[in-house]
């Protein structure tokens, strides 16, 4: 006689130690097998692209900031991108490279974070520990640049607001070699570790098509073997300068995921490397730019390549200084949706394993 | 004190056993409260942090005052928990953990009940803890609790398992199940100590044990990124120091138990050392062994459910069987 078994309706979230913020999850488990997962979202949404409809360009701001608050300056620089885009602003040299920087480093202090809390997810403590001391070097890098560690508020439309302080540079190109010797430390840490690679090595696999039938992109996409990078492949700001490769894998899996993020952190030093190499020596930080930002009546969208995945920004104006309508096109939002797919039949554990690998940021999932 | 035992029962040796049960309890208790404080200053040092240091010099007062607030905390009981078992757990978790200590031989005069079958009474008491644990989870009316309670019974019967085999090497070497002639059997240089002869066994040994303590990498019963907490979850205050009283004491039970059975006990390397007091290499061995389970917490990731059941059942299981058949191939031809 087989034993009689029940589904059991598990609800992990919105307060639980690994969903990275207030993510919640429904899931039904037979055992500790997944039958079914409902995520649910919403719990961090603020309006943002509603409350934008009432500001100017240069408030909403503060107000991407908080979107992905783990990569702050891409969102700054998106809604700026796409502002510039539409009126045609030309961006002064050493602005574009004061972007580029941060935006560089922003991707790595990222991915340092995500490297922390994966490994926290799987369980070892101490990575964790690494990860956030050598993040505080960029944090005190961008809070020597503008004053502030996590929202920063830095990018205007037509430049940036302030200059690099004296020396910061320097500073910048002393962080490369350590973080060189840093990364190889984590992957002695880390990626050799039997237990780990048996915890990420064919879990939450997807093919390529699946992939691009979800809209998933950042490393959620490369990890699946496809080459598509939008620093590389459609370049935006200064991008089209720099010599890197696209960091890709072929499995598709967490493990692939894990590979790519590590390698993406060595292809963003190569371009500091060069940026920094190629850093204007004077030059203006904000270019031409209208008293009132008045984009003419039209709409734009434009997408630049975030640590999470594509970040977009579609903009309608209607030739007024505040937005008709703004939507930002957030990649953990995106790459979220095939989390119920990938968990039916893992068990509670590859639960944590397989959301951890995709690396969402709750500010952005609900924005 | 096994004259006293022969002796009539009386008020004499009714106090010295009182006395000397009161003082061990007391230096466990002090063991468990700086093993608390070692423990997070050893993942402080891993983790480039200084650990406690606030409360008392070098930290020292530190677990002293989180005992005292979780005294002061309210005793919570859900309302949907099953009163009795949820109240009963941390006992049946608890008393074990001390009643195994009494067999572990300190040096040759300190040590309490000389049982001819010490090793056995060890693991068959230490396997109640399980039970505890268990109902810890079921009672809680918890799911992540109940998930908690029986991944832990799972780990624990699985592990105990291998743990027993890989001992009967030992057992077999020394002829007897009396921890202190285990620790005479090793006595002289270093390389008559167990851990040379059964190494194998004694690799099979610590992984089972580590799971026995669930700690990490088979911390899995609390796995806090998965379950929350585990088979504590709903539990507050003292309710929850007891688990934890019980986690550590074990802790210490284990180290002093691989100290006996591989590390030769209280005898020196050398027998040339032997004039440093043999309680003075029992506590080094013993505290090497605790640093070791505490650096293992600090650098390894979890291991997964399945894969921890499967490398006990596929892997230890069947080398702990090798070992005890090489032992006794071995004891047979040459002895």
């Amino acid at each position: 006689m087989a034993i009689r078994t029940e589904e059991l309706l598990l609800n992990v979230g919105p307060q639980h130690p690994s969903t990275h913020g207030v993510f919640r999850v429904i899931v039904k488990i037979d055992g500790e097998q997944i039958v079914e997962a409902i995520p649910v979202t919403g719990y961090l949404h603020r309006g943002t692209e509603k409350l934008a409809e009432n500001l100017n360009y240069t408030q909403i701001i503060p107000y991407t900031d908080r979107m992905d608050y783990l990569s702050a300056m891409m969102n700054n620089y998106v809604l700026c991108h796409a502002v510039e885009t539409m009126l045609g602003i030309e961006v002064p040299e050493r602005a574009e490279y004061l972007r580029v920087i941060v935006m560089e480093l922003q991707r790595i202090a990222s991915h340092q974070v995500w490297w922390g809390t994966y490994l926290l997810d799987i369980g070892a403590t101490t990575p964790f520990i690494y990860a956030f001391r050598d993040r505080e070097i960029i944090i005190d890098l961008f809070n020597e640049l503008c004053g502030a560690r996590l929202t920063y508020n830095y990018m205007r439309v037509g430049g940036v607001k302030w200059d690099a302080p004296p020396g910061w540079i320097d500073k910048v190109r002393e962080f490369i070699p350590y973080m060189r010797k840093q990364l190889k430390m984590y992957d002695d840490l880390v990626t050799g570790n039997e237990i780990f690679l048996n915890r990420v090595r064919g879990i939450g696999k997807y093919d390529a098509e699946t992939a691009i039938a979800y809209g998933l992109s950042g490393a959620n996409l490369r990890c699946t073997g496809v080459k598509w990078d939008l620093r590389k492949d459609q370049p935006y700001s200064i991008y089209d300068r720099f010599d890197f490769d696209v960091a890709v894998a072929t499995e598709g899996d967490c493990w692939a995921r894990y590979q790519v993020r590590m390698e993406e952190m060595r292809q963003s030093l190569r371009i500091l490397e060069q940026a920094v190499e190629q850093f204007p020596s004077g030059g203006e930080t904000m270019g031409k730019v209208p008293r009132v930002i008045r984009p003419p009546e039209g709409e734009t969208f434009v997408r630049i390549e975030s640590p999470r995945g594509e970040l977009g920004c579609y903009i309608v104006s209607k030739g007024k200084a505040e937005p008709y309508r703004l939507k930002f096109r957030r990649p953990s939002f995106v790459n979220l949706q095939i989390l119920p797919k990938l968990l039916v039949g893992e068990s509670v554990t590859n639960l944590i394993t397989i959301l951890g690998a995709i690396d969402i940021v709750l500010g952005e999932v609900d924005c | 004190m096994s004259e006293l035992l022969l002796e009539p029962f009386g008020w004499k040796n009714f106090w010295i056993f009182l006395l000397s049960a009161v003082i061990l309890l007391l230096l466990v208790l002090g063991f468990v409260t700086y093993a608390i404080l070692f423990e997070r200053k050893v993942l402080g040092w891993a983790q480039m942090r200084h650990g406690p240091v606030r409360t008392g010099p070098w930290g020292l007062l530190q677990t002293v005052a989180d005992v005292l607030k979780l005294l002061m905390k309210e005793d919570v009981i859900p309302r949907k928990a099953d009163r009795v078992l949820f109240i009963l757990a941390p006992a049946i978790a608890f008393v074990p953990s001390f009643a195994v200590l009494a067999t572990i031989p300190y040096t040759e005069t300190i040590r309490f009940a000389d049982l001819n079958v010490g090793l056995l009474y060890y693991v068959a008491l230490s396997g109640i803890t399980t039970i505890g644990i268990l109902l810890g989870g079921w009672a809680s009316n918890n799911k992540y609790a109940l998930m908690g309670g029986l991944r832990s019974a799972a780990q624990m019967i699985s592990y105990e398992i291998p743990l027993v085999i890989s001992v009967v090497g030992v057992i077999l070497l020394s002829g007897s199940l009396n921890m202190y002639q285990i620790v005479q059997g090793q006595a002289g240089y270093f390389w008559n100590w167990n851990i040379f002869p059964q190494i194998i066994g004694f690799g099979v040994f610590l992984i089972a044990a580590v799971a026995e303590l669930n700690r990490t990498p088979f911390d899995l019963p609390e796995a806090e990124s998965e379950l929350v907490a585990g088979y504590h979850v709903e539990y507050s205050g003292f309710r929850f120091a007891f688990f934890m009283l019980a986690e550590y004491v074990y802790v210490y039970a284990i180290a002093a138990l691989t100290t006996v059975l591989y590390l030769g006990g209280w005898h020196a390397p050398f027998p040339f050392l032997d004039f440093i007091p043999g309680i003075i290499w029992f506590l080094l061995k013993f505290s090497f062994v605790v640093f070791f389970l505490f650096w293992l917490r600090a650098t390894l990731p979890r291991i997964r459910i399945d894969q921890l059941m499967s490398m006990a059942w596929k892997y230890l299981l069947p080398i702990a069987l090798i070992n005890v058949f090489l032992t006794a191939v071995v004891l047979e031809f040459y002895r």
